[in-house]
């Protein structure tokens, strides 16, 4: 009795000890963003794929690549992942200004925005700037390109000049790709008709 | 002495010029203890200012963290003991096309997607020693283990 006991014993030990399941090799986490919105994270590996498309849900993969799913919880992220969090740079900001109906001057309108243009700017180490010349959809998109990279150059020397300074300031022209005010082609909206300064 | 002039005209340039410096991916904002850059063979300490390029591998070490805001706003920042390599990244600011891949090779990466993902998904892409991971207009959290620590 005693020895098949004994056995019986040290095998179950012996594969209690063999059994406890390695910790994943590699984890992937889907946080949600600043309004609670989340997105969506395609993990897969040469065994399996998983989408994580809610808050907090993990993939813990294996070195083997097989993949099984978790929960993760604020908590649980900011103890696990603290110090990368933290270190995440500030989200960029736009700001937009308008020139005087058809000259190179900014608008009375927009001069309070410079002011708070220098206050954003004041807050970040290395900010850089990209100013960004958009149109209304009067005019080929090709036209609208080129007259929204000259707008952006236009602001930009209105900006320097108002001792608007940064790491870097760089010029883009979207043209009409980005309407505020969705219109048909063709038609004029002078509110499309804008430069976004976005800092980074 | 002609390095001397040629270093203001070419920041001056870089300044009023449309396009960006040929490989600039982004810039270094936040960063507490060691971060290197490893580039073309070449190892250069790194501090908030320091531009990062397509190609670089980013290396933290202990008690340090690194954050990066890359040209389409797409934002990282990788805990301690971590190592990323920026494969490709490419990105037109009147388009808003190009490409973003990467790879976390050890330690802790947080990402919030930027202009790139929001316009063309297919375009941005993580890796992991495992895993492949495609990214929708989102923010997640990547951990790799120390491959020579695992049991």
């Amino acid at each position: 009795m005693t020895p098949v006991l004994g056995l019986a014993l040290v095998l179950v030990v012996g594969l209690l000890s063999r059994n406890p399941a390695p910790p994943p090799a590699d984890r992937v986490v889907l946080l949600p963003g600043p309004e609670g919105k989340v997105g969506k994270v395609e993990v897969s590996t040469r065994e399996a794929a998983i989408t994580l498309d809610d808050a907090y849900r993990a993939a813990h993969i294996s070195r083997s690549g097989k993949i099984a799913a978790h929960l993760e919880s604020e908590a649980s992220v900011r103890e696990r992942y603290g110090a990368a969090l933290e270190a995440r740079p500030p989200r960029p900001v736009s700001f937009l200004l308008y020139f005087e109906s058809g000259r190179d001057e900014l608008a009375p309108e927009s001069l309070p925005t410079v002011a708070d243009i220098k206050a954003e700017l004041a807050k970040r180490p290395v900010p850089e700037i990209t100013v960004v010349g958009h149109t209304d959809r009067v005019g080929s998109v090709e036209a609208n390109d080129r007259l929204a990279l000259k707008r952006a150059e236009a602001m930009r020397s209105l900006l320097t000049a108002r001792g608007i300074e940064a790491l870097a300031i760089e010029v883009a022209g979207r043209g009409e790709r980005e309407p505020l005010v969705p219109t048909a082609d063709e038609v004029p909206e002078a509110r499309n008709r804008r430069v976004e300064i976005v800092i980074r | 002495m002609r390095i001397h002039w040629i270093a203001p005209v070419f920041a001056a340039l870089a300044t009023w010029g449309g396009a960006q410096a040929a490989g600039e991916a982004g810039t270094i904002k936040t960063a507490k203890g060691s971060v290197t850059i490893e580039r073309a063979g070449q190892k250069l300490s790194a501090a908030v200012g320091t531009a990062v390029q397509s190609a670089d591998r980013v290396l933290t070490g202990a008690n340090s963290s690194v954050g990066i805001t890359l040209r389409d706003h797409t934002l990282l920042s990788a805990g301690p003991n971590s190592t990323l390599e920026l494969n490709k990244y490419s990105f037109d600011a009147t388009s808003h096309g190009g490409e973003l891949d990467a790879t976390v090779k050890r330690g802790s990466l947080s990402v919030i997607s930027g202009k790139l993902a929001a316009a063309s998904p297919r375009s941005v892409s993580f890796h992991t020693p495992t895993a492949t991971l495609g990214v929708r207009g989102t923010e997640f959290v990547i951990e790799v283990a120390d491959r020579e620590m695992l049991p």
